[in-house]
């Protein structure tokens, strides 16, 4: 009992610092140097300690510090209270999604059985789905209750887009759920331990349509309509100045981390290396005896997991900076027309398969 | 209920962590407020029309439309996870609640609710 509470606190924690302590960040840098690489130019460069800049890697702490510093200031006109609540209610789903999402296999560690998952919990993708849900209040207060034409214009685009797309993205997970035959994450990982067996082979279409969804999801570019700069100045966050203003940013960056390791989980082979089974892992480590072999695969299983959701992260990031910015009547076309359709003929495809195989 | 205790830590550390960054960001930083400052952000200009019109019936109808498939969908999640030992017969039947709700899709387009102009 004791060692679970031990075991529960310093998953969280782990979490805890690797989200908001290293990506949450980090993720603001990685963005302007992608632009800067993408666009020729040479990006963040100019905060520095002691003369070292160490290629820009301290504007985040110098952002931070700026941010923190400036006037926090709500309209006049502007709903008090919920236009203080919308950025926490934005930024709270984000951070705790990715407690379901599994970033290791299981140990067994000093006779104590150890689950690298926060929450193994049996409707997995479902709170996944239940919270990626709530995000869609935070914007949609945040656009009403700022009294601001163009707030409230951007914050009417994230609802009906977040909505249309929460429904195909509900969707498109179906097929995987019928080829592994469960909704916890902790148990599709672990069935992907053969390369054959990941779910981007047995669900191309899945993979396709679901990362489609998850980006349109976050409203990011090209579906960022919610926030378009050229017609709307910021969308929903116009009237949002100072921390709370980096609330929505940093909500947004989290879902990018959640939305990597979702993919990573249901379609990359979570935390498995490509021809390396479990079992030849902990072998190779024999020469560290049973307990440190279990410690060396557990680092190695995380560092694979974590280096793929940085793929991830960085594929989002790389599409952001490449396609141009879609019309709204186009979003929304390509959600009801064509994700909706095509995800009702995956599941009608899988089924046959799964029959047939 | 014991797996869901950590989310509840989680949930708790996570409202945690927002409401210290409100509250800092109210506390640390200047106040300085005057009347050009509290009006809404119009680049400039008064702000010609109040944001509490009315808007696009388009924007409801797709909440309604959310309401319908969404909750489809979820009715799908058990069949899906249960799919291999319910074999033919199962496929069949949810073919046909498919089926359904894809009639309910190509109502909905033929009768132009899913057109932006």
């Amino acid at each position: 009992m004791f060692a679970d509470m031990i075991e529960s606190v310093a998953k969280i924690l782990f979490i805890f610092t690797v989200n908001l302590g290293f990506f949450a960040p980090i993720l603001g840098w990685v963005e302007r140097k992608q632009s800067a690489l993408m666009q020729d130019r040479i990006g963040a460069n100019r905060a520095d300690v002691g003369g070292f800049t160490i290629i820009g890697l301290f504007h985040p702490i110098s952002d931070a510090i700026k941010v923190i510093m400036k006037e926090d200031f709500i309209p006049a006109g502007a709903e008090k209270l919920l236009h203080t609540l919308a950025p926490a209610i934005s930024l709270i789903p984000a951070i705790i999604t990715f407690a379901v999402v599994p970033f290791g296999g299981q140990y067994e560690l000093f006779g104590h059985h150890v689950n690298l998952v926060i929450a193994d919990l049996d409707v997995g993708i479902l709170y996944v789905f239940a919270f990626s849900g709530l995000a869609t209040y935070g914007v949609v207060l945040a656009g009403w209750a700022s009294r601001n034409n163009w707030s409230l214009i951007g914050g009417l685009r994230a609802s009906a887009q977040m909505l249309s797309y929460e429904v195909a993205m509900g969707l498109t997970v179906i097929g995987v759920m019928m080829v592994y035959g469960t909704l916890k994450l902790t148990e599709i990982g672990a069935m992907q331990e053969s390369l054959f067996h990941w779910g981007v082979f047995l669900q191309p279409l899945g993979f396709i349509l679901f990362f489609t969804c998850a980006v349109a999801e976050n409203k990011r570019a090209p579906f960022d309509m919610p926030e378009a700069e050229s017609e709307l100045v910021a969308g929903y966050f116009t009237e949002y100045s100072s921390f709370k203003f980096v609330m929505f940013w940093m909500g947004e960056f989290l879902e990018i981390v959640t939305i990597a390791g979702l993919v990573t989980t249901l379609f990359f082979g979570a935390w498995h290396i490509p021809f390396v089974s479990d079992s030849a892992l902990v072998s190779f480590f024999h020469f560290a005896g049973p307990n440190g072999a279990a410690v060396l695969a557990m680092l190695v299983n995380i560092t694979t997991f974590f280096v793929k959701v940085c793929f991830f992260i960085w594929l989002q990031m790389t599409i952001r900076w490449t396609l141009p910015r879609f019309r709204y009547d186009q979003v929304m076309k390509l959600c009801w027309k064509m994700i909706l359709p095509l995800s009702l003929v995956n599941i009608l495809i899988t089924g046959l398969v799964l029959l047939n195989g | 209920m014991s797996a869901y205790v950590p989310v509840l830590i989680m949930l708790v550390l996570a409202v945690a962590t927002a409401g210290g960054m409100i509250y800092a960001t109210t506390v640390i930083g200047p106040k300085k407020q005057f009347p050009d400052k509290m009006e809404p952000f119009e680049c400039g200009e008064s702000p010609i029309v109040s944001p509490k019109l009315r808007f696009n019936v388009k924007f409801y109808l797709i909440g309604l439309f959310f309401v319908i498939f969404d909750i489809e969908a979820v009715f799908v999640y058990p069949w899906a996870v249960l799919f291999k030992d319910l074999g033919l017969f199962g496929f069949i039947e949810m073919m046909v609640f498919i089926v359904i709700l894809a009639i309910g899709l190509l109502y909905v387009w033929r009768r132009g609710a899913l057109e932006w102009e």
